[in-house]
């Protein structure tokens, strides 16, 4: 167990630096399709400049303030996505009777699927939201002390990792029911979409569900409440915001016994 | 000491099935109390019909499916338990699907696999070398694996299979698809390697001319069961299908008479006998010759294919 762990990191890199030298076979496609996937995904974004030639304000956040949590949202979901996104695929694996071949291999069958046609063009979101980041900090009158500096990487990487969990808890899910995809994404894609908001503004039902059900509230949004001052919603304390990195290891622990289900169903069922 | 050891190994699926709002569940045992031992170097074929629970045996040898009673060693270890252990040790084809990267040229795969098998590389490259020249790869192996036809491709997922030189080879229907040439080269390669590594191979097949070619072994199986382990002479003796002795007559004659023949068919002036396999032919020649006028004549043994369809019926 113990080697397993500490093999994982080479050969996880080893699997992924094989998709990298094949999809760098052709330069020219790579950098258009990494400018596009920049293009897209900054969208989000202007949609919210668009909205502040408008208004002042929202949720109590100005538009700095919306970039940073915009920024926030999308490097973590990106830098996630990157590494783990693949993973969705396990259920057309299943499907075509193809997963049977990540079994037959001495690498752990988790870290081939994570690694299965890792695009390195998806880099180009968290790339995108980190210019966005740049220009949300340059507006920003954040006193910045050591602490808060590690603080906000800290927070990134518990945000990344909390996400990374969900995409691989989705995947375990995909062992019962293979067509769920869909499911998971609407929690990853779709929790990217609602984390770039101040949560406040959808409510406190949706506030407690991504808080205590699906802890999305935690990738980004107390964090960020923490670092610029903000009271957090429902009374809870502001401290909650330095919570990420222990809701990201309760999370891994989920996914972790998740996969593990998942992959024992599957040898024990043939399915 | 055996290599390959099952006990008493069974494994059974749940299948539901529905008719109108009825769901009923119900067990199937694909595979019911297999016992038997292979030992290195052997090349055991495995043969049954479709369902018969061949595919299900290969992957619980392999540590893919946990084994729902009984118990499995296979080069010393619990394949279930030891999975990715053992996956150094073993070397596995699918023939139906590839075990290689869709998206990659075949030199990449092979590269990979170098790197996950921990090949050393001199090792890997010589081979390497061997494959690419056994089973005539040069020309694909800038040829993403997606591209290539299914012969060039299954030669490509065997390559793979031995690079990290496996003690065993399960091969699941290796040449299913492919066109007569490209069958025969590949039957050569395998028991080329089987000769010269004294790699254990098992071979699950329905093309009969692979068992003839290449097993020293064959195991039948039907509904879970063994109904059949020896060797392919014995498996032939074991059923009493009949041989077939053809006789062309100078004339048109009614059915001739010999002692211990039957006529089973007139077609003008040649006619089939059969004849049981204990049976000697030289007596019921002389015979013939000596009554009728005998122009030609030829003898056939029971195909394969005959001897097995009567043991899948006797079962």
């Amino acid at each position: 167990m113990v080697e397993r762990i500490v093999r994982a990191p080479s050969q996880y890199w080893m699997l992924i630096m094989m998709w990298v030298r094949s999809s760098m076979a052709y330069p020219a496609s790579f950098v258009l399709m990494l400018f596009s996937s920049m293009v897209l995904t900054v969208m989000d974004f202007v949609a919210i400049v668009l909205m502040f030639s408008h208004i002042t304000s929202f949720g109590g956040f100005s538009l700095a303030e919306m970039a940073l949590l915009y920024a926030t949202a999308s490097i973590t979901l990106g830098i996630a996505d990157l590494f783990t996104g693949s993973i969705e695929r396990v259920g057309e694996r299943i499907r075509t009777g193809t997963f049977d071949a990540y079994l037959i291999r001495p690498v752990p069958a988790f870290l081939q699927t994570a690694a299965d046609g890792f695009a390195l063009r998806r880099i180009g979101r968290p790339l995108q939201a980190l210019v966005v980041m740049v220009f949300a900090f340059s507006r920003l009158d954040v006193d910045w002390t050591v602490a808060r500096g590690i603080m906000l990487v800290v927070s990134i990487a518990a945000g990344t990792v909390i996400f990374g969990a969900i995409f691989v808890l989705g995947a375990a899910f995909q062992f019962v029911s293979v067509d769920s995809a869909e499911l998971a994404n609407s929690f990853t894609y779709g929790g990217q979409t609602l984390t770039q908001y101040p949560l406040a503004v959808f409510g406190k039902e949706i506030v407690r569900a991504v808080t205590f059900v699906v802890p999305l509230a935690f990738v980004n949004y107390y964090p960020v409440l923490y670092l610029l001052g903000k009271p957090a919603p429902l009374g809870l304390p502001s401290w909650i915001g330095l919570l990420s990195p222990l809701v990201a290891v309760v999370m891994v622990a989920l996914a972790s016994l998740a996969w593990r289900a998942g992959l024992r169903r599957y040898r024990s069922t043939g399915s | 000491m055996p290599v390959i050891e099952l006990a008493d190994v069974s494994r059974a699926f749940t299948v539901t099935s529905r008719s109108g709002l009825r769901r009923t569940r119900r067990e199937v045992r694909a595979v019911d109390g297999m016992t038997f031992s292979v030992e290195p170097g052997e090349v055991m074929g495995y043969i049954g019909p479709n369902g018969a629970g061949k595919s299900t045996t290969i992957k619980m040898l392999t540590g893919i499916l946990v084994p729902s009673g009984g118990s499995i060693r296979v080069a010393g270890v619990d394949p279930s338990r030891h999975r990715l252990k053992l996956a150094r040790r073993i070397g596995v084809v699918f023939g139906q699907r590839t075990t290689l990267w869709w998206d990659l040229p075949l030199k990449d795969s092979f590269a990979v696999l170098q790197k996950m098998y921990d090949v050393p590389l001199a090792r890997h490259r010589e081979n390497l070398a061997t494959f690419v020249e056994l089973l005539d790869l040069r020309d694909l192996l800038d040829v993403p694996v997606r591209q290539l036809s299914l012969g060039q491709r299954m030669r490509g997922d065997i390559a793979a299979a031995l690079l990290h030189d496996p003690e065993i080879v399960y091969l699941d229907e290796p040449t299913i698809g492919l066109d007569v040439i490209s069958k025969a080269r590949l039957r050569e390669f395998l028991a080329q390697v089987n000769a010269e590594r004294r790699t254990t191979i098992i071979l699950t097949t329905h093309d009969l001319d692979d068992i003839e070619a290449l097993c020293t072994r064959v195991m039948v199986i039907d509904h879970g069961h063994q109904i059949f382990d020896g060797t392919l002479d014995g498996l032939k003796s074991s059923q009493s299908a009949p041989r077939t002795l053809v006789v062309d007559l100078a004339a048109s004659l009614p059915a001739i008479e010999v002692a211990g023949a039957t006529v089973v068919k007139v077609d003008g002036p040649r006619q089939h006998l059969t004849f049981p396999t204990s049976t000697s032919a030289a007596p019921l020649l002389a015979q013939i010759a000596a009554n009728y006028p005998l122009v030609d004549l030829s003898v056939s043994e029971p195909t394969i294919e005959s001897v097995i369809t009567q043991l899948y019926n006797s079962a």
